[in-house]
């Protein structure tokens, strides 16, 4: 059957077990940590090994290398679920960046397996305070000293659990002549934590995600050997685009489910809030609003999971990926906008989960690429699917 | 030994479950359905029996439409290692389902027949029961505490309305679940994919020579009837006197 909407036995069990785990281990923690602004170490360690226990935990890795086997549309029901926890929590229940399966040799034993097994945490350092959309643009270097590179610059923005172990830094390696002009060589490198020149300092308090870790990695002539390059030199964006496939449509995915959690909590308020006599949701100003987001949501879902099923399918495009992040994330701010706007005060005031969820919402919109650009990688292939 | 747990499929518990318009019973149409939560600690009784060594097998039963498969299959991902699917669409009352189950039992010859005290559906309470009785068995309901003993019995703990009391059963025996016995674990990634691979072998009630056809005529289902709603009262002293002169109760 080309189109079948029916989960599987396992998946159904996938998703019980996921909000389980969720409504049990993590909504209870939610707003104690983003007072804090930070996960506690040693609820941290609690939480991974409560994941690691119910085999939550590298879900989506491949079966070879330790993790869950997931397939496609698995994961998309899986992130689905574990986006309506804000992602200082979610991201307990790991999920090792994809872009580690490029390890070769001894990187496999050094980083990507122990990530799988959580025993080290990674890092992916890619934006810059000088390089944002415009990734062509870093300017972190690593020079080239013999089988050595020496490491000088740094990267902002970078999230994560806790300090990382280690980092997936992207850097300049040097310049090509191409007939478009100079056109600079990234290559990636796995830099380890402690390495001599290394810093990591915590960088501003962010209004999303507020116990989400951001980190300013800082590189002072930093030594790494070639062994330590992810991927070839000078081929770092296309490592990154061959594993990173699925990240934004991962995005959506999860923004799903932040907005029907948003969406639920609206409902029961909208059918037990009374005001001039009667429930609110008899007011078809307020119903029309569950209306608009219920079908919003639904056709978040319907496009998140075409695009999934298209690169479950290996036929994926960028621009289908940018669809549905752009979708979803754009969808799930107005669906909690919407639902602080049917809550009235009550929706503003910390005793509930929304207005932390309105503030979490913000930055779907701007991480894994912009909103912007996510329209610029539509329009790009639209366009020139058309060039003469 | 070998474990035999009774697993019902019922709307889930989170669900405001609605009354059908013509009066015939509940909407189940497009409606979640889950695992009875009696069931589930039963479940996980079975599977706890076995992690401590006391159990060898545990065979999980469900009695119904084809969707009981899925119970099965969530029973097995908890750690039961194979299923049995009576197959039947006919509405089934308690005592049909205890004279199926009696028949299963009768085939696996099991040690300890686990079932929830009721069925959150119906909350009928009687199926554990009759069972013992067309077993001839022991029967220790409303468990919150199981010890299996090493020369054929079991301690039974119940949970009774003067507080608790602890009863001696002989194996094989029949224990119903009550809330606290345990807490039903959920099931994990790894075990769910080998849930696949475990067989559920399929009968039908002619299979096991048991008529099911309800022997109870439902004759209405109503909703509830609605609260009327509380009032304020301004004073203990106007409290007194509405207790005493409307309510009649002081
Ligand atoms: C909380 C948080 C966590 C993050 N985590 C990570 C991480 O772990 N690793 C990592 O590498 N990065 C991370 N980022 C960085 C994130 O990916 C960038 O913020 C994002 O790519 C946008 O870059 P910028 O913030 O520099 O904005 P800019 O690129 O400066 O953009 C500013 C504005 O200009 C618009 N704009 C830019 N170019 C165009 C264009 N061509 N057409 C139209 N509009 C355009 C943008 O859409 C935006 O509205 C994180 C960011 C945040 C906020």
């Amino acid at each position: 059957m080309p189109f079948d909407f029916q989960p599987s036995d396992e998946q159904r069990m996938l998703v019980e077990t996921t909000r389980a785990f969720i409504e049990k281990e993590l909504y209870p923690l939610e707003r104690q940590i983003d007072k804090l602004g930070h996960v506690p170490p040693e609820i941290g360690k609690e939480l991974k090994e409560k994941a690691k226990a119910v085999g939550l935990y590298a879900a989506n890795m491949p079966e070879e290398v330790g993790g869950g086997g997931l397939d496609v549309m698995s994961q998309m029901l899986f992130e689905r679920e574990l986006g309506k926890v804000n992602w200082a929590l979610q991201k307990f229940v790991g999920r090792p960046s994809y872009i580690l399966m490029a390890c070769k040799g001894e990187q496999i034993e050094k980083y990507l397996l122990p990530t799988v097994r959580g025993d080290k945490s990674e890092v992916f350092a890619l934006t810059e305070p000088g390089a944002g959309s415009d990734a062509m643009s870093i300017t972190t270097r690593a020079e080239q000293d013999g089988d050595d590179y020496i490491l000088n610059g740094g990267k902002h923005f970078i999230t994560g659990v806790g300090e990382p172990d280690f980092a997936i830094v992207f850097t300049v390696t040097g310049m090509d002549e191409t007939k478009r002009g100079p056109r600079k060589r990234i290559t990636a490198f796995l830099v380890d934590r402690g390495t001599p020149g290394f810093t990591i300092r915590r960088g501003p308090r962010c209004v999303s995600y507020r116990a989400y870790d951001n980190w300013e990695l800082f590189f002072d002539n930093v030594r790494l050997n070639k062994r330590q390059i992810l991927g070839e030199e000078g081929k770092g964006f296309a490592v990154a685009s061959e594993w990173l496939l699925g990240g934004r449509v991962f995005i959506a995915a999860n923004c799903c489910g932040k907005a029907e959690r948003a969406m639920e909590l609206a409902l029961d308020w909208a059918a037990t809030r009374k005001q001039f006599g009667q429930t609110i949701g008899k007011f078809q100003g307020v119903s029309f609003k569950l209306a608009d987001m219920k079908t919003e949501i639904a056709a978040a879902d319907a496009l998140t999971a075409y695009v999934c099923w298209k690169l479950q399918n290996g036929t994926m495009t960028d621009g289908d990926a940018g669809m549905a992040k752009l979708f979803a994330t754009e969808m799930l701010g107005r669906v909690t906008d919407q639902a602080i706007q049917i809550f009235g005060g009550m929706g503003l005031m910390e005793e509930l989960p929304l207005e932390m969820m309105w503030r979490d919402a913000r930055v779907e919109r701007i991480w894994e690429g912009t909103s912007e650009i996510q329209r610029h990688i539509i329009s790009r292939e639209m366009l020139r699917a058309k060039e003469q | 030994m070998k474990v035999l747990v009774a697993v019902k499929r019922v709307i889930d518990a989170n669900v405001k479950v609605r009354v059908k318009a013509d009066g015939t019973g509940v909407e189940t149409q497009n409606v979640k359905m889950s695992m009875n939560p009696f069931c589930e600690i039963a479940t996980e009784e079975a599977v706890r029996l076995k992690e401590a060594g006391k159990a060898t097998e545990i065979v999980a039963v469900s009695l119904g439409n084809a969707q009981c498969a899925e119970t099965i299959r969530t029973a097995l991902a908890m750690g039961a290692d194979r299923g049995i699917h009576v197959q039947t669409d006919v509405e089934l009352q308690p005592l049909a389902v205890a004279k199926l189950l009696k028949a299963v039992v009768d085939k696996e010859q099991p040690g300890l027949v686990i079932l929830g005290k009721q069925a959150i559906d119906d909350d009928a309470n009687q199926t554990g029961q009759m069972l013992s009785a067309l077993l001839g068995w022991p029967q220790a309901t409303y468990a919150s505490k199981l010890v299996i003993n090493d020369n054929g019995t079991a301690n039974v703990t119940r949970e009774v309305d003067g507080g608790l009391e602890t009863v001696e059963v002989k194996t094989p025996f029949v224990m119903t679940t009550d809330l606290r016995l345990n807490e039903p674990r959920y099931a994990s990634l790894p075990n769910i994919m080998k849930a696949k691979k475990k067989p559920i072998d399929a009968l039908t009630p002619e299979q096991l020579g048991v008529d099911p056809a309800p022997r109870l005529k439902t004759l209405k289902v109503t909703e509830p009837p609605k609260r009327q709603a509380g009032i304020k009262v301004g004073s203990v002293a106007e409290l007194v006197d509405k207790l005493k002169n409307e309510a009649k109760v002081i």
